[in-house]
């Protein structure tokens, strides 16, 4: 029994969802971060599958670009989440409601 | 043979962790079963011959990033009263919906299966050298510009730490 693409977009599209239930579901800010790195992984498994079965190696390089813009979000996302500590002590969205008045 | 039991191991490792991640109370214990799932991965991007990209996984992801997530939930530390296992409203209606959704996207597309092997690659492909040309020839400006989107980034967390604008 071979490993065929499906096999691997199935991977990548439970991989998705799971990360799309933690953002949608979870109050908590830094697990909603961790689920949205759980979605971009998922993806560059499926960019990674589709450029080994056309032979191209572009998917690679939007696989490098990818990490790239995963590190950039990484440090502004967790930068925000400190500076929103500093004015509120929690990590929980639904308790910052200062823009809704 | 071998190829097979590796993706089931590292497929099955990933699955299961991106669940502890996102089922877990204490975000201490995501950050660590989230280093192990970008892990499981860099195995499964090993499998599907991109050497260079599976050794970024780890070094940068699973290392660097991860890292710098450790440290902000050691710097907020929240105490353990104030840890809740809170979710949305409706979060089982919320969470059932959107897998069905996704299993919908499945069934439609495994209507008409075309289940392939993966063909034969030539020695160039996955090769670190033939991806390193590539990034500073053909794709040198978007290169450029990711260093360009990095340092901006960085100005902006330095921004963002300090104690007055």
């Amino acid at each position: 029994m071979t490993i065929t693409l499906q096999h691997y977009l199935f991977l990548s599209l439970v991989m998705f969802t799971i990360g799309m239930v933690g953002v949608v579901v979870r109050r908590n800010a830094l697990i909603i971060f961790m689920s949205i790195e759980l979605m971009l992984n998922a993806v560059n498994i499926a960019f990674l599958a589709f450029s080994r079965w056309s032979g191209l190696m572009e998917g690679q390089v939007a696989v490098f670009f990818v990490l790239a813009v995963a590190a950039a979000e990484a440090g502004v996302g967790l930068g925000i989440i400190v500076a929103l500590y500093r004015n509120k002590p929690t990590v929980y969205v639904d308790d910052l409601r200062l823009l809704r008045g | 043979m071998l190829e097979t039991i590796l993706f089931y191991l590292f497929a099955a490792t990933s699955v299961t962790t991106a669940l502890l991640v996102i089922s877990r109370v204490n975000p201490l214990m995501s950050a660590l079963w989230l280093v192990v799932c970008l892990a499981s991965s860099a195995g499964l991007f090993a499998l599907l011959s991109a050497p260079f990209l599976a050794i970024i996984q780890i070094l940068v992801y699973a290392g660097a990033v991860m890292v710098l997530f450790l440290f902000v939930i050691m710097l907020i530390d929240i105490s353990k009263e104030a840890l809740k296992p809170r979710v949305v409203r409706f979060a089982k209606v919320v969470a059932v919906s959107i897998t069905g959704y996704f299993t919908v996207i499945v069934c439609i597309v495994l209507w008409r299966p075309s289940f392939l092997p993966a063909p034969l690659a030539d020695a160039a492909y996955g090769d670190v050298k033939v991806l390193g040309k590539m990034l500073l020839t053909d794709y040198a400006v978007p290169f450029e510009l990711a260093s360009l989107l990095l340092l901006a980034a960085m100005i902006g967390a330095v921004v963002m730490g300090k104690k007055k604008l």
